[in-house]
């Protein structure tokens, strides 16, 4: 997830992509992973090579590319959608990609990038995601069952502070920089005039080519990943309520996807000539009722919905009253002899 | 939440003349109830009692066990028996009878009986019974794998999180994988074979879910691993340890994304390169499977189907290849029962199980898959309601609307019949109760409008109407202030001032 828009933040989405590049290439494919972003650097009119996001200075790299799948794009990023997918409280008629379909036994990576403070995490300059928002959201997922385990990596300022509230089990969560600090953006690049990456993001990703489908690393290599003479920043870790022992858990278990597989032993025998077969009749031949529009739409549900909460501002009469009052003491207090000064 | 299972199961004990043992405690026909507790964890206990009836056979069952072999007797009675889902009734034939072969004490037939052959007296009969239930219907560890979301992590057996969680539906998709279209021209008559072979198997599991079947053929698909070749056989392998990587990079063209929200089970034929046929897989101790096939749990499973060389070497590229679907459909059909779990543990020797033949699976084992997926759906169902009900406490001002409600109320109702109708022994009805229980769950609690986006903390709440009431308040309580203070006044002067 990338919760930044504008051009200034060219680096956090050139983190996400290059993050999604790298789970790509450890094989976890697209219909596996949903990605959110502003999506506005590409083709961003203040991009000097237009349809390229370059993760490296020199423009070594280009991360955009021709096959990225953006499942949550420009002014889709918000709050909101970001709580359905983990929850999965989604109208029915998002499609299967915008959709987090996991089940007891998978395991989710979660990368989050922007800008982000004490607490919270700023979302495209209009609202934010607390921490305690954050835990809720994955405490439903957990109730459903909806993970197995969860890696939950944040690059942004002060980043430790998003999962001190966690309270589910089997989280693991790392952080670019401690309450208090800042994380750093590693290198500008002259040519785009930006900054091209975050510091911790660049090293994870030097760290990540390293790895293949079927390397053994495990968790505590991340972990001494950028250390604070490179970053800068003290990047931290969470594992109490993660049960294993991250020593034991691979890189790979949450970065590529390597299945259990088993040899199929026994077949069943089937007749090959079934004696008085007929050919059962194809079910499309049995009429059908067209389905009308209107049929597929959940009209009770619309008509019956009540309005939508509205957040809740003081009534307009309030603060005419409040002034009419402020108005009255002022001149009870003071003598009515000052009216004729401003009328 | 803490559940309470009751699982009745309705049997039959039919005793052929010649077979009753001498010491039975009182004469036929006479009931007899055994009960037995599993505790899964602290708050959930489940209890199975198994309803027994012995009686003697009715002139009708006893010609049908007049018949020459199991098989046939097996399919005479079956006419005669009530089959009511969930029930079973074993047939005891006296020790001498020639229908059981030789070594075999237990036959267990395609619907929902077993021959037993008598011997010992009541206990040991007593003792095949048991065995014989719980194969037919549930075991500890199938009830144990169900409700594998309560079970501590460390109890669990293999078993549990790799048989596919009960659904309202599935989707099966068969992929023909070509990665070599200048080679092999390969047509696979899928249509037919589904017709044929398929949909009887899921006709028969219509009454556990929906299934939907499509198929699609891919070119230029590649494995993405690359397997050695062996000199000795002049064949190439595919080690085990390379199975598992195998399926990503043909995952991502499988488009299994574009289907439904169903769980997709997915069966791939691979047709490998003329440049690295044959293929073989080789199984942990290096000897080629004879299935040539693998399957991943909740997923589906590839097989490779092996063209041979042509004849000479003037043979016109691409071989005109027409695949043996029957091979093919025995393997897919297995790998879809293993992925079920309907395949079948580890038996006594003296048991002898039929094969389901076409169908795919005997009536037991339907009735085998419906109690486990009875259970998990219920305990399912039991964990929604109350992380639901968690939900509402903790936030006070999410609105209900009333279709959720409905819903909710509606979970509830199904869910206790079907704790009910379990207990009474009806499978059939306490599945379909626990089906609508789950539907009214999902929907209550996956429903849209119960985002919470309401999370104020009160230092955010303090920071926003400090800084607009404060300078307001202060002028309005001095002034305030001093109107009280000027009565006061007033009040005294007029006695001073007389």
């Amino acid at each position: 997830v990338c919760t930044s828009r504008f051009w200034f933040n060219y680096r956090h989405v050139a983190n996400t992509l290059s993050v999604y590049r790298s789970v790509k290439r450890l094989g976890i494919p697209d219909s596996h992973i949903v990605l959110m972003l502003a999506d506005d650097m590409a083709c961003n009119p203040r991009n000097p090579k237009p349809a390229t996001v370059f993760s490296h200075k020199n423009m070594e790299l280009n991360v955009y590319g021709d096959d990225v799948e953006v499942d949550y794009r420009s002014y889709e990023v918000t709050v909101e959608n970001f709580l359905r997918v983990l929850t999965g409280r989604i109208p029915p008629s998002t499609p299967r990609s915008k959709r987090l379909l996991s089940d007891d036994r998978s395991n989710i990576l979660i990368y989050m990038t922007g800008h982000g403070g004490n607490g919270f995490l700023k979302f495209q300059d209009s609202e934010e995601i607390t921490n305690v928002e954050l835990a809720d959201a994955f405490e439903q997922m957990w109730q459903k069952r909806r993970y197995n385990e969860l890696l939950f990596i944040i690059d942004t300022c002060q980043g430790a502070s998003m999962y001190e509230r966690f309270y589910s089990p089997n989280i693991m969560a790392l952080a670019s920089s401690q309450v208090g600090e800042d994380s750093l953006s590693h290198q500008p690049d002259l040519g785009i005039g930006v900054h091209l990456m975050d510091r911790y993001t660049f090293y994870v990703l030097e760290f990540l080519e390293e790895i293949h489908p079927a390397s053994q690393t495990n968790m505590n290599d991340l972990f001494q990943v950028c250390p604070k003479s490179l970053c800068v920043s003290t990047p931290g870790h969470r594992t109490d309520l993660f049960q294993r022992d991250p020593q034991n858990v691979l890189i790979t278990d949450f970065f590529g996807s390597v299945r259990k597989v088993e040899i199929t032993t026994e077949t069943i025998s089937l007749d090959r000539d079934l004696a008085g077969f007929e050919s059962k009749i194809p079910k499309d031949e049995l009429a059908t009722e067209t389905l009308k529009y209107a049929e597929q739409l959940p009209v009770a549900q619309i008509i019956h919905q009540k309005p939508k909460q509205k957040d809740w501002h003081p009534p307009g009469g309030f603060i005419l009253g409040l002034w009419a009052l402020i108005i009255m003491v002022f001149f009870k207090t003071y003598g009515i002899k000052h009216m004729k000064h401003i009328f | 939440a803490s559940a309470q299972f009751q699982l009745a199961v309705p049997v039959a004990v039919v005793f052929a003349p010649g077979s009753v043992p001498g010491d039975l405690p009182r004469p036929l026909p006479f009931r007899d109830v055994q009960e037995m507790e599993l505790s899964v964890n602290l708050r959930t206990t489940v209890t199975s009692r198994y309803e027994t009836i012995y009686r003697s056979t009715t002139a009708q069952e006893e010609a049908a066990l007049g018949a020459a072999t199991a098989r046939e007797a097996d399919a005479a009675l079956h006419l005669l028996q009530d089959t009511s889902l969930g029930s079973l009734t074993m047939y005891v034939v006296p020790k001498t009878s020639s229908l059981l072969p030789q070594g075999i004490s237990v036959y267990v037939g395609k619907h929902r009986s077993a021959l037993v052959r008598a011997g010992g007296g009541l206990a040991a009969l007593r003792t095949l019974l048991r065995q014989l239930t719980q194969v037919m219907s549930f075991t500890a560890s199938s009830i144990t794998a169900a409700l594998s979301d309560r079970v501590p992590d460390g109890q669990l057996g293999p078993d549990a999180r790799r048989h596919l969680k009960s659904s309202l539906g599935y989707e099966i998709t068969f992929s023909l994988l070509n990665p070599d279209p200048k080679s092999h021209a390969v047509e696979w008559d899928i249509e037919e074979a589904v017709n044929r072979y398929v949909q009887p198997v899921l006709d028969k599991l219509s009454l556990v879910a929906n299934f939907s079947v499509d198929s699609q053929i891919l070119y230029y698909a590649v494995l993405g691993v690359t397997p050695r070749f062996d000199k000795e056989s002049s064949s190439f392998l595919l080690s085990t340890h390379s199975l598992p990587h195998v399926i990503n990079p043909v995952e991502a063209r499988l488009g299994s994304s574009a289907a439904s929200l169903y769980p997709v089970l997915n069966f791939l034929l691979y047709v490998p390169e003329r440049s690295h046929s044959p293929l073989y897989i080789q199984d942990k101790d290096g000897a080629p499977v004879s299935t040539n096939a693998f399957h991943s749990p909740r997923w589906g499973g590839i097989m490779v189907y092996n063209v041979e060389a042509p004849s000479s070497p003037q043979t016109s590229l691409p071989l005109h290849v027409e695949v043996d679907m029957v091979r093919v459909m025995e393997v897919f059909l297995a790998q879809l029962r293993l992925l079920f779990g309907l395949s079948r543990e580890e038996l006594p020797p003296e048991f002898l199980l039929e094969r389901p033949g076409n169908e795919g699976l005997a009536d037991w084992e339907l009735d085998r898959l419906l109690w486990a997926h009875t259970v998990e759906n219920i305990a399912t169902v039991s964990t929604t309601l109350t992380s639901l009900a968690q939900l509402l406490d903790k936030i006070g001002n999410i609105v209900i609307k009333d279709d959720v409600a409905s819903e909710v109320y509606r979970a509830v109702a199904s869910a206790q019949s079907a704790i009910a109708e379990l207990a009474a022994g009806h499978l059939h009805s306490a599945f379909q109760a626990s089906k609508e229980a789950v539907t009214s769950s999902e929907r209550a609690f996956f429903d849209p409008s119960l985002l919470h986006l309401l999370y104020f903390p009160d230092d955010q709440k303090f920071a926003i109407y400090i800084p607009l009431f404060l300078p307001m308040a202060v002028p309005i309580l001095l002034s305030l202030a001093k109107i009280v203070r000027e009565t006061r006044q007033r009040k005294k002067e007029p006695t001073k001032m007389d």
